[in-house]
């Protein structure tokens, strides 16, 4: 019995699976308009030419050949040729079936006379191109979009989904000529006696009609707008929480990996564990601005990269911001070089930066409570605080001033008067 | 550790004044809010030689209830909990207890969660970085009445009093740093002791004291309009 039922469940999921089916395309290649035709004929093995001119025939009957080739426009995928790119249209060929289809249709409108049916018909078709012409107007990943998020009803996505401005009026043009369509229509065919008030009447019915379209359609309408506007914010979020992942992943992954692996080095782990929190930090709470830009971003990577190198940390304090120039970029250099002096001779594990900006002039405080030194017991060899520091203030009109005792730490003290010149020469660009 | 060895000398000199005899006939009692466990059991630790932890909680609503029971000297404060943070406490105990004092703890220096706290009402606010030393030394000064201004407070006090020029002047006496008092904001910023700054200025630590205390005050009465604006345009500068 089992035996059996296992072989009645193969033979049924034999069945139920579709042998690979002949698809219909439009080709790319040997199209006029769209290639309905030239898909149709390849499928039906007819030649391409009687198609064709059947469909024109068709368009007698009440504008049907119009709406078949609307219809399988719509339905049928374009076939994509992968090996060459495709001929440009014929729009010569045009020509003939234009004469054709036009011939066809006075011939229709002489012998049978103002019929209701054929006009309904006509109308139909005229709907069905204006709609198919939006629907190919929508890029293929877009209308994917649509189907995902409105699996029962993807043209209704595509009326309400947020796209941009050509979308938007591309689909007011479309719906506003289907919309006068349709009136008209209901106009004529409702009134062929041509009285004024019956078109009225038509009028209003055709407006009432469509006030309860709306009516059905507005909830509907709605719902896949708030669906649409939630999975946008859906996706906005998902970006969010890939940007913080790979920022987790690239540096705190890492920077735990290393303190394992260096876990010996006190001194080391001190460095990673300072750099890591400093650029959390700067992630979490700080614009980004560029060091070679304003003074506050310099002095904090200056700071940052005496914390680096000689794993001490520096407490900075910044008060105020202002653009950098090459002033300022000496100040910076000259408060660095005192950042490295403390971080070399203190022998202390933290260093006070304090940078204050002011109208009239910037300073810098450095200070440590550290080992100290005799300032008369300075050499003129030591090219760091000569030169690098005291020098170089003086030069760009500064003033550097050092205090010092054995024992009670350093302060080094750096001003730099804000010339009125370069402080407005420094805005004007950025303004 | 040299670094807490380091800093405590100065951090202790503040202190100092206070005579030992009154330190070993009442211990301070101190109560802990923070979300992390471990980091409540290191504090615990750390303190456990300088004063009585005599609760901890978790949680805000733990923390209104627990804090109103034991009736603690200082409440050192975490900025950030799930359920509201440390301005919620705040928010919650001030008018029912003005006599417990609270220290803002927290890992975060941004701008607007320091002055935020201090404004709600809290007496200090320092970093969890901190040393133990310099820890138990900011309690003591906030359970005298003291304010507790880390560099970096100093330092967005500094910024948020800063003269502006386009921005009116409701109330001189609240809206402006006195010289003085931006004195010795800029020696706090820049490292300074209390000590020390006394030093600089030729002042006594306890005047040095009260233009702490003042710039507290205008910090949190100040209705200055930058203040609540500034915090989080700072976000944007």
């Amino acid at each position: 019995m089992t035996i059996g039922g296992h072989d009645r469940g193969g033979a049924i999921t034999a069945a139920v699976t579709p042998p690979p089916a002949r698809r219909l395309y439009r080709p790319r290649d040997h199209r006029i308009v769209a290639g309905v035709a030239a898909g149709l004929a390849e499928h039906l093995g007819l030649p391409v030419l009687a198609v064709r001119i059947a469909l024109v025939v068709l368009l007698g009957f009440s504008g049907l050949g119009l709406l078949l080739y609307a219809a399988y426009w719509a339905v049928l995928p374009q076939q994509v040729s992968i090996d060459r790119p495709p001929e440009r249209r014929d729009y010569a060929m045009l020509l003939p079936f234009g004469a054709i289809g036009l011939g066809v249709v006075l011939l229709q409108a002489l012998v049978f006379k103002d019929n209701a049916a054929g006009t309904i018909g006509w109308l139909i078709a005229v709907v069905a191109v204006g709609a198919g012409i939006i629907w190919h107007q929508s890029d293929p990943t877009r209308r994917g979009h649509w189907t995902t998020t409105a699996p029962q009803a993807p043209w209704l996505a595509a009326v309400v989904a947020e796209s941009d401005r050509r979308y938007f009026l591309f689909r007011f043009i479309g719906g506003g000529v289907l919309v006068a369509t349709g009136i008209i229509g209901a106009v004529a065919v409702l009134a062929p006696t041509g009285s004024l008030s019956s078109v009225f009447n038509g009028v209003i019915f055709a407006l009432v009609g469509l006030l309860g379209v709306g009516v059905v359609a507005a909830p509907l309408l709605w719902r896949m707008f708030n669906q649409l506007r939630a999975e946008r914010e859906g996706r906005i979020r998902e970006q969010e929480r890939a940007e913080l992942a790979a920022m987790i992943h690239d540096q705190v992954l890492h920077t735990l990996a290393l303190i394992q692996r260096n876990s010996a080095d006190i001194k080391e782990v001190q460095r990673l564990a300072r750099g890591q929190e400093r650029s959390l930090r700067n992630w979490l709470y700080k614009p980004t601005a560029s060091p070679t830009e304003r003074f506050a971003a310099a002095l904090e990577q200056a700071a940052a990269e005496v914390e680096d190198t000689y794993a001490i940390s520096v407490e900075t304090v910044v008060v105020g911001d202002t653009e950098c120039d090459e002033r300022v970029a000496a100040l910076v250099a000259a408060a660095r070089e005192a950042l490295v002096n403390a971080a070399r001779h203190a022998g202390v594990q933290t260093v006070s930066l304090y940078a204050e900006v002011e109208s009239d002039e910037l300073s810098v405080f450095v200070r440590d409570r550290g080992a100290g030194f005799d300032l008369s017991g300075v050499g003129d060899s030591r090219h760091g605080v000569r030169g690098s520091i005291i020098g170089r203030m003086q030069r760009h009109g500064g003033k550097a001033e050092i205090r010092s005792a054995t024992g009670e730490g350093t302060e080094v003290r750096l001003t730099l008067p804000a010339s009125r010149e370069s402080v407005t020469a420094g805005k004007e660009p950025a303004r | 550790m040299s670094e807490s060895s380091a800093r405590s000398g100065a951090a202790g000199g503040a202190v100092g004044r206070e005579s030992t005899a009154e330190q070993e006939s009442r211990r301070l009692t101190v109560f802990l809010v923070d979300d992390h466990a471990m980091f409540r059991a290191g504090v615990r630790a750390e303190l456990g030689a300088h004063v009585d932890v005599v609760g901890e909680a978790s949680s805000v609503a733990e923390a209104v209830s627990k804090i109103a029971a034991a009736e603690p000297d200082v409440v050192l404060l975490d900025v950030h909990m799930p359920d509201g943070g440390g301005r919620a406490v705040l928010d919650a105990m001030r008018r029912s207890h003005p006599q417990v004092r609270f220290l803002a703890l927290s890992v975060s220096d941004a701008a607007e969660d320091v002055i935020g706290l201090i404004r709600a009402g809290a007496r200090g606010y320092v970093t969890k970085t901190i040393s133990p030393d310099e820890l138990a030394a900011a309690i003591k000064r906030v359970a005298d009445g003291d304010a507790v201004f880390s560099p970096r407070l100093a330092g967005f006090v500094l910024d948020a009093f800063a003269s502006r020029p386009d921005v009116p002047v409701a109330d001189p006496e609240l809206d402006q740093l006195t010289n003085r008092e931006r004195e010795v904001l800029r020696l706090l910023a820049r490292g300074y002791a209390y000590k020390e700054i006394a030093k600089e200025l030729f002042i006594s630590i306890k005047t040095v004291e009260t233009h702490v205390s003042n710039v507290l005050r205008k910090l949190q009465m100040s209705n200055r309009y930058e203040l609540s604006r500034w915090a989080a345009d700072r976000r944007l500068v």
